[in-house]
């Protein structure tokens, strides 16, 4: 399986608590950025109605759908009690001296 | 008027100190110039939260009690990184570290205390640290993401936190303990069986009456040896045998010392302006390390430098709690049996219950509680009392019901004395309480939690704040609602109360200062919170875009298929010729596939995706019809005079007087007006949130309708003459409102909980209504139109863009 590396841009693209997206050919992600500067990736979609979860509130490392509040771990990808399921994470590396974000996909750009 | 103040030096930034500069500051606000020198490079925080910290579930950033916003605000001076180094008594200077040298008129010493280190040898190297500050955390964090193997010296209540901290970290962690059970200074031995199963369940070793000898490896620890001869393999080794008083500083200034730095009834040491609290002051012999007691330190001396009477501090009688993940733990007072006492005991293998009371001479002398520490804070209260038990030991034993309870507990809160504390956490006196529910008119445990700060902190207390409740308010106690969210349980009042008494001003500070149980809240209350801040610091508080609803964050409606709205102003629903031009172009250039009146006059432009929203904002250059938020949304208008045979009154132009008015503001729920230009009331103002309809000769007011899902009719609040007088009235409701209603409270839920009778008495008096339309006219003119600032503005405009530079720097295959 070929994996790739992609800089996407800055951890300052991102706002605080906010998030950024990025579409991979027919997938969008979601990046979003903790209130401790960590930045974490996800399908941008919630597994219960396809709600945009980048549009949803960051508290602490949960986000929350915007359409119906199932919460999710943004490290984990798992949807919280009481709901159930799980979405897709990237794996993400913030480079601490320039801050540019790199997300690690399979296949190729 | 002015004088000069008089110059106050605080050395340590910790919890004690501060505290006191806290409860000085509201009591002599304007007294002192404050400077406060502190060691470490951080504001105040909350050391106790360190093994929250540790544990998970708590960043760094909220054990903050104090951020440096506070500092500035009281006219603090801060020297944070900065170490006292030499008192001159004599000249009445300080000099820090880093070449600060500071005049003082009054000095308090606050430098805590210092980890205990054992002396061992080898206690030198690399991984061999404490548990006490910030840094330490740290240390174990890192340590915790390459290493494997912790070793805690030390079984009390330091060295358990730290040893389930790291075991949280996912570290393999052994306790070593020189005495054969742990926390032996608060725990009997079948309690501290019990603990020490608890924790071994949950993956901690112990290491029991083992003596450490030395601590072995090269550079870095590899291993510790005990006494016995045999060896424990560790990566990290943390000391938690105990603290000692920081007195170095005082000892070379010539400030008297013992184990701590001697202080009498009021905080002074010996020499003249040089006062102590906390950790580092010694107090009738006893040198305290919990926090009660230094609160109730902090408050004599603030006392004392705000020259307020004080009987001063008589010493303070500790309970311990302990609260690792899952285990409760409660001891107090005199709790192993010695000659002259009696011992009751229940002990619930199953459950894991073991509950211990203590008695000599028919009084109860100490506690020990396992498993279920519901009654601590009363049994507590009975030690420090020392009240006849007899003929209810048993009752005490298992469990205080509150049935058993309702009179005797009664008759023994009457019988205490009002400066007894109630709160030990926050140093909250029977008499404190009974005045906040006597003349505070408090009728509720959280409403005396807002007002005195009793049961705030560890709860422990609330069963004695309820007593008191029952006992002077009676039948006036009005039953503990929910809070707003599963975040807290405190309800609005409360909130807006203790942002309002403690002056917070950001999100993240009231929910750190409120307790809040989630991290960073949820949808519910970061929303709430952010708009309770704004309505009552307009001038100060920043709106925290992240802490809005979606719709509230984009300026737009998102709809189901992830498409936004966009509503122009249209005022009072008139528009011309050019307008409609400009809006069917830019529906035309951006392919908007619906375009549709909405109920309020305006047009909707419908299926906008999200990129496009600042492009066509720009390009139509209209307000924004705030159409998504909780704030003024439409005035709907009908013809009025202008053109109406039957219109009595110039509706469009009052319409959109109101509407140029109040657009923008920020409002609990969404707010809907419209005016009538006559009875016939073609406008339907009276299903609206503030609807005037016009009469011969003057105006309607009508206020709290709605046509949602609960149509609900207004009612008429008053009939004015003039314009300005709609405009006054309407200000002075709005405002009330804003001020009064809980976020997400439409005004016709809020007429309906408080009733239009307060409502009309709130705005009856002509000064009062000035006063609230000044405060409106404030929130007002510090609003912006929202898509002009995020069209001009590109940190704004980026969030409704994909990232979109991407290039790939890394191929190759998975292993």
């Amino acid at each position: 399986m070929t994996m790739t590396k992609i800089l996407v841009g800055k951890v300052t693209d991102i706002d605080m608590k906010g998030s950024r997206t990025v579409r991979m050919g027919d997938k969008e992600i979601g990046l979003f950025r903790l209130s401790d500067g960590e930045v974490l990736a996800v399908e941008n979609k919630c597994p219960h109605k396809g709600g945009v979860l980048s549009e949803g509130m960051v508290c602490g490392s949960k986000v929350h759908c915007p359409l119906h509040d199932w919460r999710i771990d943004l490290h984990s990808g798992a949807v919280q009690a009481p709901d159930h399921g799980h979405v897709v994470t990237y794996e993400v590396e913030v480079d601490r001296s320039t801050g540019s974000i790199y997300l690690t996909l399979e296949g190729s750009l | 008027m002015s004088h000069i103040r008089k110059k106050l030096v605080l050395v340590g930034n910790g919890m004690a100190g501060v505290r006191a500069i806290e409860h000085l500051l509201k009591l002599s606000p304007e007294a002192y110039e404050i400077t406060i020198f502190g060691s470490e490079p951080h504001p105040n925080y909350n050391r106790i939260m360190l093994s929250s910290v540790l544990a998970g579930g708590t960043s760094m950033e909220e054990i903050v009690i104090n951020d440096l916003e506070w500092y500035h605000s009281h006219g603090i001076r801060l020297y944070m990184g900065h170490t006292i180094t030499k008192i001159d008594t004599v000249q009445r200077k300080v000099f820090s570290d880093q070449g600060v040298v500071l005049p003082y008129d009054e000095l308090i010493l606050a430098t805590g205390s210092n980890p205990f280190m054992l002396p061992l040898p080898g206690a030198d190297k690399e991984g061999v640290i404490a548990f006490r500050d910030i840094k330490d955390c740290q240390m174990m964090q890192e340590t915790s993401q390459t290493y494997r193997k912790a070793v805690v010296i030390g079984g009390g209540l330091l060295g358990l936190e730290a040893a389930r901290g790291l075991l949280h970290l996912g570290m393999e962690v052994s306790v070593v303990h020189i005495h054969p059970y742990i926390m032996e200074r608060q725990l009997d031995e079948p309690a501290s069986i019990m603990l020490r199963k608890e924790l071994e369940e949950q993956g901690m070793k112990f290491l029991l009456s083992k003596q450490s000898e030395a601590i072995l490896g090269k550079k870095r620890v590899k291993s510790l040896l005990f006494a016995d001869g045999e060896v424990a393999e560790a990566d990290l080794i943390v000391m938690a045998v105990g603290i000692k008083p920081n007195v170095e500083l005082a000892q070379k200034s010539g400030v008297e010392i013992n184990r701590g730095i001697i202080v009498n009834d009021f905080m002074e040491t010996n020499i003249p302006g040089i006062y102590a609290v906390g950790e580092c002051a010694e107090h009738r012999g006893i040198a305290y390390g919990l926090v009660a007691p230094l609160y109730e330190q902090g408050a004599v001396l603030a006392k004392r430098l705000a020259q307020v009477a004080t009987e001063g501090y008589s010493g303070s009688v500790t309970s311990t709690k302990l609260k690792v993940s899952g285990v409760d733990v409660f001891s107090a007072g005199q709790f192993i049996e010695r000659p002259g006492t009696r011992a009751l005991r229940y002990q619930d293998e199953i459950d894991g219950v073991y509950k211990k009371l203590v008695i000599k001479d028919d009084k109860l002398v100490g506690a020990v509680l396992f498993g279920d520490t519901g009654d601590g804070a009363q049994l507590f209260s009975m030690i420090k009392n020392g009240e006849n038990i007899k003929g209810k030991e048993k009752e005490l034993l298992l469990g205080l019901s509150s049935d058993a309870l309702a009179s005797p507990k009664g008759n023994r809160l009457e019988g205490m004395a009002d400066d007894e504390i109630i709160c030990g956490c926050n140093g909250v006196s029977k008499g404190a309480i009974a005045e906040a529910i006597q003349s505070g008119g408090c009728t509720s445990v959280g409403q005396i939690k807002a007002c005195t700060k009793a049961s705030a902190s560890c709860g422990g207390c609330k069963p004695l704040v309820e007593g008191l409740l029952q006992l002077y308010a009676g039948d006036h106690v009005v039953t503990v609602k929910e809070g707003i969210c599963g975040c807290t349980t405190l309800g609005r009042d409360e909130i807006v109360a203790e942002i309002k008494r403690m002056e917070l001003k950001t999100v993240k500070e009231v929910m750190n200062v409120l307790e809040w149980n989630n991290e960073e809240g949820c949808p519910k209350c970061r929303p709430s919170l952010n708009y309770y801040l704004g309505m009552l610091w307009p001038e100060e508080y920043v709106d925290e875009k992240e802490s809005r609803i979606t719709n509230e964050r984009y300026h737009a409606n998102i709809q189901k298929d992830g498409t936004y709205s966009v509503v122009p102003r249209i005022y009072g629903g008139v528009t011309s010729p050019a307008e409609l031009m400009k809006i069917a172009e830019v529906a035309a250039k951006f392919d908007v596939p619906l375009v549709k009146f909405t109920g309020g006059q305006r047009l909707d432009l419908l299926g906008v995706k999200k990129e496009d929203l600042p492009k066509m904002w720009e390009e139509l250059d209209m307000p924004s019809g705030h159409a998504y938020g909780k704030t003024l949304r439409t005035v709907k208008t009908c013809v009025g005079s202008t053109f109406c045979r039957f219109g009595t009154q110039d509706a469009m132009g009052m319409g959109i007087k109101l509407e140029k008015a109040f657009e923008r503001l920020n409002t609990p729920g969404k707010v809907k007006l419209a005016v009538s230009g006559c009875p016939r009331n073609c406008a339907e103002a009276t299903i609206k949130d503030f609807g005037v309809v016009a009469i011969d000769g003057g105006w309607e007011l009508h206020i709290g309708g709605n046509g949602g899902v609960h149509v609900r009719a207004t009612d008429l609040l008053c009939v004015v003459k003039t314009d300005d007088e709609v405009m006054e009235w309407a200000s002075a409701f709005l405002q009330y409102y804003r001020e009064n209603a809980g976020w997400n409270e439409r005004t016709a839920q809020w007429v309906e909980r408080v009733g239009l009778d307060s409502i009309k008495a709130a705005l009856e008096v002509r000064e009062d209504r000035l006063a609230l339309q000044e405060r409106i006219q404030t929130a007002l003119s510090l609003t912006t139109d929202p898509w002009k600032q995020i069209v001009n503005e590109p940190e704004l405009r980026k969030n409704f863009e994909q990232l979109s530079e991407m290039k790939t720097v890394l191929e190759g295959e998975a292993i």
